[in-house]
């Protein structure tokens, strides 16, 4: 699949800010005054930020308010809905928190349970596709909640916590990783589904229907970068779970905090790269590439 | 809402005989002229004349080699285009209800007015049968000529798919698939027609026929081919002179 910047920065950078509200929203004892405001901006920032770079790659973003309509069937729109709730409900609670320094417990638990839906909502747009078999799995959702709240952890100054969940966020991509390389094989089609003429013998892409490229073969079957995919797997682990890890178990620093997120942003970009340069999308089998 | 129907009344769609295809790509041209020219928006190319020329096809032949164990490989040319699925993913994930089905005629389609163009129903269908056009913004597919097909202003030999009418072939056929005495359903069911990725589970109405066994080359016997056999293995007289003189040169395959 095409890994287009905007969504990569959209899923990155909303899962951190979603990660962060959460932790805020549990928090007994939340930051009020001018700390909590600083808090709540750099949540609001992310999660908002990241949202609206989404519409960036829409082809009509002068109509995405069409998007709340089909909640019913549409896991795109439920993203939509979940969204909008968990960052009004966020805003409310921010607000008694920091200008009044009161925290009403519920409305935190709630607006957390609504930033952890929307990061399963927004794992669902991807884990529905049984077209992208890597994706269409019960681990797409884990990977994005544990990376959402582990990064918030962290973001959040949570050490002990974010090291356990880092740990875990690193263990659930590792096995995604590993199994994921076999779920295309898995799924059962191929070139002989595809075309229906396995049975005749072994099929073979022989002309493509067009002299150039097409906008399935741009979105769907992107193989640019797969070859470096095991290098930037390293990377990816090194920067999103050991580093951060390592930085967290120094005595405790701001600097040392700070290069320990911007190792974590960092790494996050790179494995959700990989999350989608490397899905590969059954139609690809027409055209004989993976 | 972009909800599936229970049940459509007919499932019109298209019947492609892979047996018959020759693969001139004429029903593609008609196909991107008809719906360039009429309903929706234009199928937009992008830089046509230049080095890197794209655009937008709701119908594209591809062509494959099979292999098959024993025997020549043999060449297939393989239309591919919207199949109409029952169970059509496109249609749920869209989150605009752009994305519909329709009830009475099984036939999918798009509202252009209300679509936003994230792509997500392309990605969701495993045929690559939607394509975003880069010009408008909008996914564009097989509308099956529902502009066509119920058009009174067209004489009644036109009412049928561009492609269909077009094909020189005879290797489209159209109809209602969902009426078993229909002539596409008879012909599904004489010829052995199938479905493409049925693991996929989208149930396409669209159906392909499978190619008919081809002459193979072991095991005929012609009654003159006895006749053609060599009646010299070595050459004689002046042929066979030139061979031996030519071969005794320096550089010749004899010693």
């Amino acid at each position: 699949m095409h890994p287009a910047p905007s969504i990569i920065a959209f899923t990155t950078l909303s899962g951190l800010g979603l990660g962060l509200l959460f932790w805020l929203g549990i928090d007994p004892t939340p930051p009020t005054g001018w700390v909590g405001a600083v808090f709540f901006a750099i949540g609001f920032a992310l999660a908002g930020g990241g949202l609206m770079l989404s519409t960036f790659h829409l082809g009509r973003p002068e109509r995405a308010i069409r998007a709340f309509s089909q909640w019913r069937t549409s896991w795109l729109s439920r993203e939509a809905w979940t969204a909008l709730a968990a960052l009004s409900v966020m805003v409310l609670h921010a607000a008694l928190v920091v200008l009044f320094g009161f925290s009403l417990s519920l409305l935190g638990w709630l607006g957390a349970a609504l930033c952890l839906a929307t990061v399963f909502t927004t794992s669902m747009i991807y884990a529905q596709l049984r077209t992208v078999p890597r994706w269409h799995h019960w681990s797409t959702p884990l990977l994005f909640l544990t990376l959402s709240l582990a990064g918030g952890a962290l973001l959040s100054g949570r050490v002990s916590v974010a090291m356990v969940l880092l740990a875990i966020t690193g263990a659930v991509q590792l096995w995604s990783w590993r199994d994921g390389d076999e779920r295309l094989a898995r799924s059962g089609s191929d070139m002989a589904s595809a075309t229906g003429l396995g049975g005749i013998g072994t099929v073979r892409a022989f002309e493509p229907p067009h002299t150039g490229t097409n906008y399935l073969m741009r979105e769907m079957v992107h193989v640019v970068g797969r070859k470096h995919a095991q290098k930037l797997r390293v990377i990816a682990m090194g920067l999103m779970v050991v580093l951060p890890v390592v930085l967290l178990a120094l005595p405790f620093g701001h600097a040392w905090a700070g290069l320990a997120v911007l190792s974590h942003v960092a790494g996050v970009i790179v494995a959700r790269w990989l999350f989608f340069a490397e899905a590969e999308h059954v139609v690809g089998f027409y055209y004989g590439k993976r | 809402m972009t909800s599936l129907p229970a049940s459509t009344e007919r499932k019109l769609g298209l019947v492609i005989d892979l047996d018959t295809c020759v693969g001139c790509h004429a029903c593609v041209v008609s196909c991107k002229g008809w719906n360039t020219e009429n309903y929706g928006a234009p199928l937009s190319d992008q830089d046509p004349y230049g080095a890197d020329p794209t655009g937008t096809f709701l119908n594209r032949v591809h062509s494959y080699e099979v292999q098959p164990e024993t025997g020549p490989a043999q060449l297939f040319h393989f239309p591919k285009s919207c199949l109409h699925c029952e169970d059509a993913p496109c249609v749920t994930v869209c989150p605009t209800g752009a994305s519909y089905k329709r009830a009475e005629d099984g036939i999918v389609l798009v509202n252009e007015s209300a679509c936003i163009g994230c792509g997500l129903c392309a990605w969701a269908c495993p045929y690559g049968a939607r394509e975003l056009d880069a010009a408008e913004g909008v996914m564009k597919k097989c509308t099956l000529c529902v502009d066509r097909i119920y058009n009174d202003n067209l004489p009644e030999e036109d009412r049928l798919p561009a492609c269909v009418r077009t094909c020189p072939a005879g290797a489209r056929h159209f109809g209602d698939l969902g009426d078993p005495d229909s002539d596409v359903s008879r012909l599904v069911v004489e010829r052995g027609g199938f479905d493409l990725m049925p693991e996929q589970g989208t149930k396409p109405v669209n159906k392909y026929l499978p190619p008919r066994p081809k002459d193979g080359w072991e095991g005929q016997v012609d009654v003159l081919a006895p006749f053609l056999a060599p009646v010299a293995e070595e050459p004689k007289g002046f042929l066979g002179w030139l061979d031996r003189a030519l071969g005794a040169l320096p550089g010749g395959d004899r010693p």
